[in-house]
């Protein structure tokens, strides 16, 4: 198991690396610079700034010397928080995104792995029907238009909860977002849940189970359960991957200062540093989450543990 | 819920997580109760430094204002006033400037504020390893120009400490604005052991030592940036209010809830949905002002069609309706532009178009009579590009322009919404820009900084716009000494400028927020600076 994680965790970083070089290249591509404004600079003070910053270098050394930082773990400074380094800004921003990303997860599983049970257990009946159709639909429709949906039926028209993030206090200013990230992953866990479990309801060691006389009851707790949960497990590397790039969106449309709103921030502002830190960040977050999904991926299956 | 009753079930894990961090989210979000004397204000963005020299945005000079002070400020109503200064004489060229320090003047750790804090401020704004936004803001010290094109050590900048109390500036020709220039952030002085002590952190919570009315408690990134007096302040009995939370809040619509909901006393801003009916249910606490900032469209004058076609330009200019764009369209109180500086300028007049006093009709009549002059018509229209960055107002505004244009002229405007940063490395290159929307905010109160933007080499002419006669007006206004004559040398440059139609002025922004009824003190002004310690709470807040 030891030696597997190291392994993984070695061919990570070519992973790593071609996600750096591809990044860089395309913050470099975009058109305009980190301190373009409609207040153009006079050429000396843009030639100072751009040495200041290094952005007068040829684009290799440039990306030498911001890979030889990086393996020091410097992120650099912002180029537009100039008061800043990139790590400080991420640190500061990822508390808030790091708890929508949990509760979005969390609120998922819980649901989705419910509502698929039961849609499992009641096969083919009308409650079947209306979950796998609102899974179907959760997962067709993108959260870029759940999100303001959402805003205009519980905020706009309601009034129950805040229309974004900064204008509402308390926990409650939680919810809309939330639910607006895991909706689809919601979906997807139902549909995954669903199929597992009918597959683990026929499986011959429910049959034997059933024969013993044990109630559906014991027998999803005990028997098939954790079977029908692998696809689940496996599905979720992919879903923190989702999530953390919905994020974005969700951050975005609710106004939370977190790391998906910093990230469109930095790239609006041409912050070359801060969109590469946080992908990089991104990239090494989603690694180590599937690689932890892998060994628990492991535990629950004692196949791939005997392999 | 038949599967899965608490037990072993493997979701019990996650459901415990859950409610878990639901309860922390709820518990986390109470807000700390404010004691007597905290004004909190809306903000906008985050300020992008607090660095006097390295910041830039109009949000990093709202805080800067109340955490510095610079020779000279504003009182609220907008009044130049001596702030570290306590009195200046001007030599009779108009070129050397003598200012007498306060002698009670205090850093925020109770050190005095000397001549030599100056001395090192200006030189670390023009070094070329400050990279600083503003260093042109003093290009016409003596020698700064060649400073900051890295030609010359910053010692040679003309600026001397006489003395502790007296700083001595000389300027390479006569800037009647400098005094103006000089309430700007990037002219208040900056703590030089702080500097040397903390570098690129000195603007940091904890390492800032500031010399006005306020010094910075917290900065909180993302969320808002919190000043508390400044006890060593020589006019600190003069300031009302202890703290001042200034709110990062990017969308005017959830800094709207916010003030509703009491947790602001005033708005950085009010959205244009909501305009309308919160000037009807609080009228008292709109305030509405002149502002020194303009929008444009611009041509590109290296191409055609509108290189040497000012008639083209004119006739495009004549057949905006601006009274009904900012009736209808903006509606938030701007006032129609057909001049290029704005009203509420000090010592000046703005030029008008020709065309200004005409009615609707007369003016599309002669707008269509010039249209045809430029050599186009109903069988030959104009085709052409309306480039703007990607905005509700902006997309707003170019669509009524593309229906004027196309009602009056018989134009065929098609629009090109952009990043804003993909628009402006357009703008610069002059390649596939035709027309383009922009806008120019004043940095202090005076025509120039306007007009200065239409030199033939101004970095931030993005038409491409040149012409000798016009550069040579500004330039002698530069030289004048006598504030009348100066006017008119302005007034006449704006004039040639009007009627060469590089750009189209549409309409002048008005500074807007909401103001509790609670705070004492606020008064409007061109400028749109509210300096917190000008401000007052009434007693039951």
């Amino acid at each position: 198991m030891l030696r597997f994680a190291f392994v993984r965790i070695l061919s990570a970083i070519p992973t790593l690396l071609l996600v750096v070089v591809l990044a860089f290249l395309m913050v470099h591509a975009a058109p305009g610079g980190p301190f373009d404004d409609e207040r153009v600079l006079p050429p000396e003070n843009a030639r100072n700034l751009q040495a200041a910053y290094h952005l007068d270098e040829s684009l290799p050394r440039q990306f030498g010397r911001y890979l030889s930082g990086v393996m020091r773990g410097d992120l650099g400074p912002s180029y537009h928080y100039r008061d800043y380094r990139v790590s400080e800004l991420i640190g500061a921003a990822l508390p808030l995104s790091l708890m929508l990303g949990l509760l979005a997860m969390s609120l998922a599983l819980v649901v989705g792995i419910s509502a698929g049970v039961v849609a499992a257990l009641k096969r083919n009946t009308m409650l079947d029907r209306v979950i796998s159709g609102l899974a179907m639909s959760g997962i067709s429709i993108p959260v870029f238009v759940v999100a303001p949906l959402l805003v205009l039926v519980f905020a706009l028209q309601l009034r129950w909860l805040p229309a974004s993030f900064s204008g509402g206090a308390g926990g409650w200013r939680f919810l809309l977002p939330v639910v607006a990230l895991s909706l689809p992953q919601i979906a997807y866990v139902t549909r995954l849940m669903r199929a597992s479990m009918i597959e683990a309801l026929s499986s011959d060691f429910v049959r034997t189970a059933r024969a013993q006389g044990l109630s559906t009851l014991s027998i999803v707790r005990y028997h098939a359960m954790k079977p029908a949960m692998l696809p689940v497990v496996s599905y979720l590397g992919p879903a923190i991957a989702a999530v953390l790039t919905s994020a974005v969106v969700v951050e975005t449309i609710f106004g939370i200062p977190g790391l998906g709103q910093l990230f469109v921030r930095g790239g609006l502002n041409r912050d070359y540093t801060l969109v590469l830190g946080i992908v990089i960040f991104y990239a090494a977050l989603v690694i180590v989450l599937n690689l932890l999904v892998d060994l628990l991926y492991g535990f629950l299956d004692p196949r791939i543990r005997h392999r | 819920m038949t599967g899965v009753s608490p037990g072993r079930s493997p979701a019990l894990p996650f459901a415990a997580a859950f409610i878990c961090l639901a309860l922390v989210a709820c518990g986390g979000g109470s807000p700390e109760a404010d004691g007597i004397g905290t004004l909190n204000r809306g903000l906008g963005a985050e300020p992008e430094s607090l660095d006097y020299h390295k910041a830039r945005s109009v949000e990093a000079g709202e805080v800067q204002r109340d955490l510095g002070e610079g020779l000279t400020g504003y009182t609220e109503a907008g009044e130049l006033v001596p702030r570290a200064a306590e009195s200046w004489e001007i030599s009779g060229d108009g070129r050397e400037y003598r200012f007498a320090l306060r002698r009670d003047a205090r850093w925020s750790n109770g050190e005095p504020v000397t001549a030599e804090d100056f001395v090192f401020s200006l030189r670390r704004l023009v070094d070329p390893a400050t990279a600083a936004f503003y260093s042109h803001s003093v290009i016409d010290i003596e020698n700064a120009a060649a400073i900051v094109a890295g030609e010359k050590p910053i010692e040679e900048l003309a600026v001397a400490a006489n003395g502790e109390f007296e700083l001595y500036v000389r300027l390479q020709r006569p800037t009647p604005y400098f005094l103006a220039l000089l309430t700007h952030p990037s002219m208040f002085p900056v703590h030089r052991a702080s500097i040397e002590e903390h570098g690129d952190a000195f603007a940091r919570a904890g390492n800032l030592v500031t010399n006005g009315a306020y010094t910075l408690f917290a900065w909180e990134l993302g969320s808002m940036v919190e000043l508390r007096r400044n006890e060593y302040y020589w006019d600190n009995q003069g300031t009302a209010i202890d703290r001042v939370r200034h709110h990062f809040i990017p969308e005017p619509a959830a800094e709207l809830n916010r003030y509703r909901a009491g947790e602001l006393h005033i708005t950085g801003t009010v959205p244009p949905e909501a305009f309308a009916k919160i000037r009807e249910e609080r009228p008292d606490e709109v305030h509405v002002a002149p502002y020194l900032s303009v929008y444009y469209y611009g041509f590109n004058l290296t191409k055609p069609p509108f290189r040497d076609n000012p008639e083209l330009r004119q006739a495009l200019s004549m057949a905006i309706d601006r009274e009904t764009l900012t009736e209808k369209v903006t509606g938030r109180g701007e006032t129609p532009a057909y001049s290029w500086v704005p009203p509420g300028v000090a010592n000046y007049s703005p030029r008008e178009f020709p065309y200004a006093a005409m009615s609707a009709d007369e003016r599309h009549a002669a707008a269509k009579r010039t249209y045809q002059d430029a050599g186009y018509s109903d069988e030959n229209p104009l085709e052409v590009e309306i480039r703007y960055n990607t905005s509700e107002t902006h997309q707003r505004i170019a669509l009524a322009i593309q229906s004027m244009w196309r009602d009056v002229l018989g134009v065929e405007a098609t629009l090109v919404n952009e990043e804003f940063q993909v628009l402006l490395s357009n703008m610069r290159a002059k390649q596939v820009t035709q027309v383009f929307r922009s806008s120019w905010l004043g940095d202090y109160n005076d025509a120039n900084t306007f007009l200065q933007v239409m030199l033939t080499d101004a970095p931030s002419n993005m038409t491409g716009y040149g012409n000798a006669e016009f550069d040579s007006l500004v330039a002698r206004a530069a030289d004048q000494t006598d504030p009348a004559r100066r006017r008119l040398y302005l007034e006449e440059a704006e004039r040639v400028l009007l009627s060469d139609h590089p750009l189209i002025p549409i309409y002048f922004f008005v500074s807007k927020h909401l103001v509790s009824p609670s705070v004492g003190g606020w008064g409007d002004n061109v400028l749109d600076y509210h300096y917190s310690q000008h401000l007052s709470l009434s007693p039951e807040e």
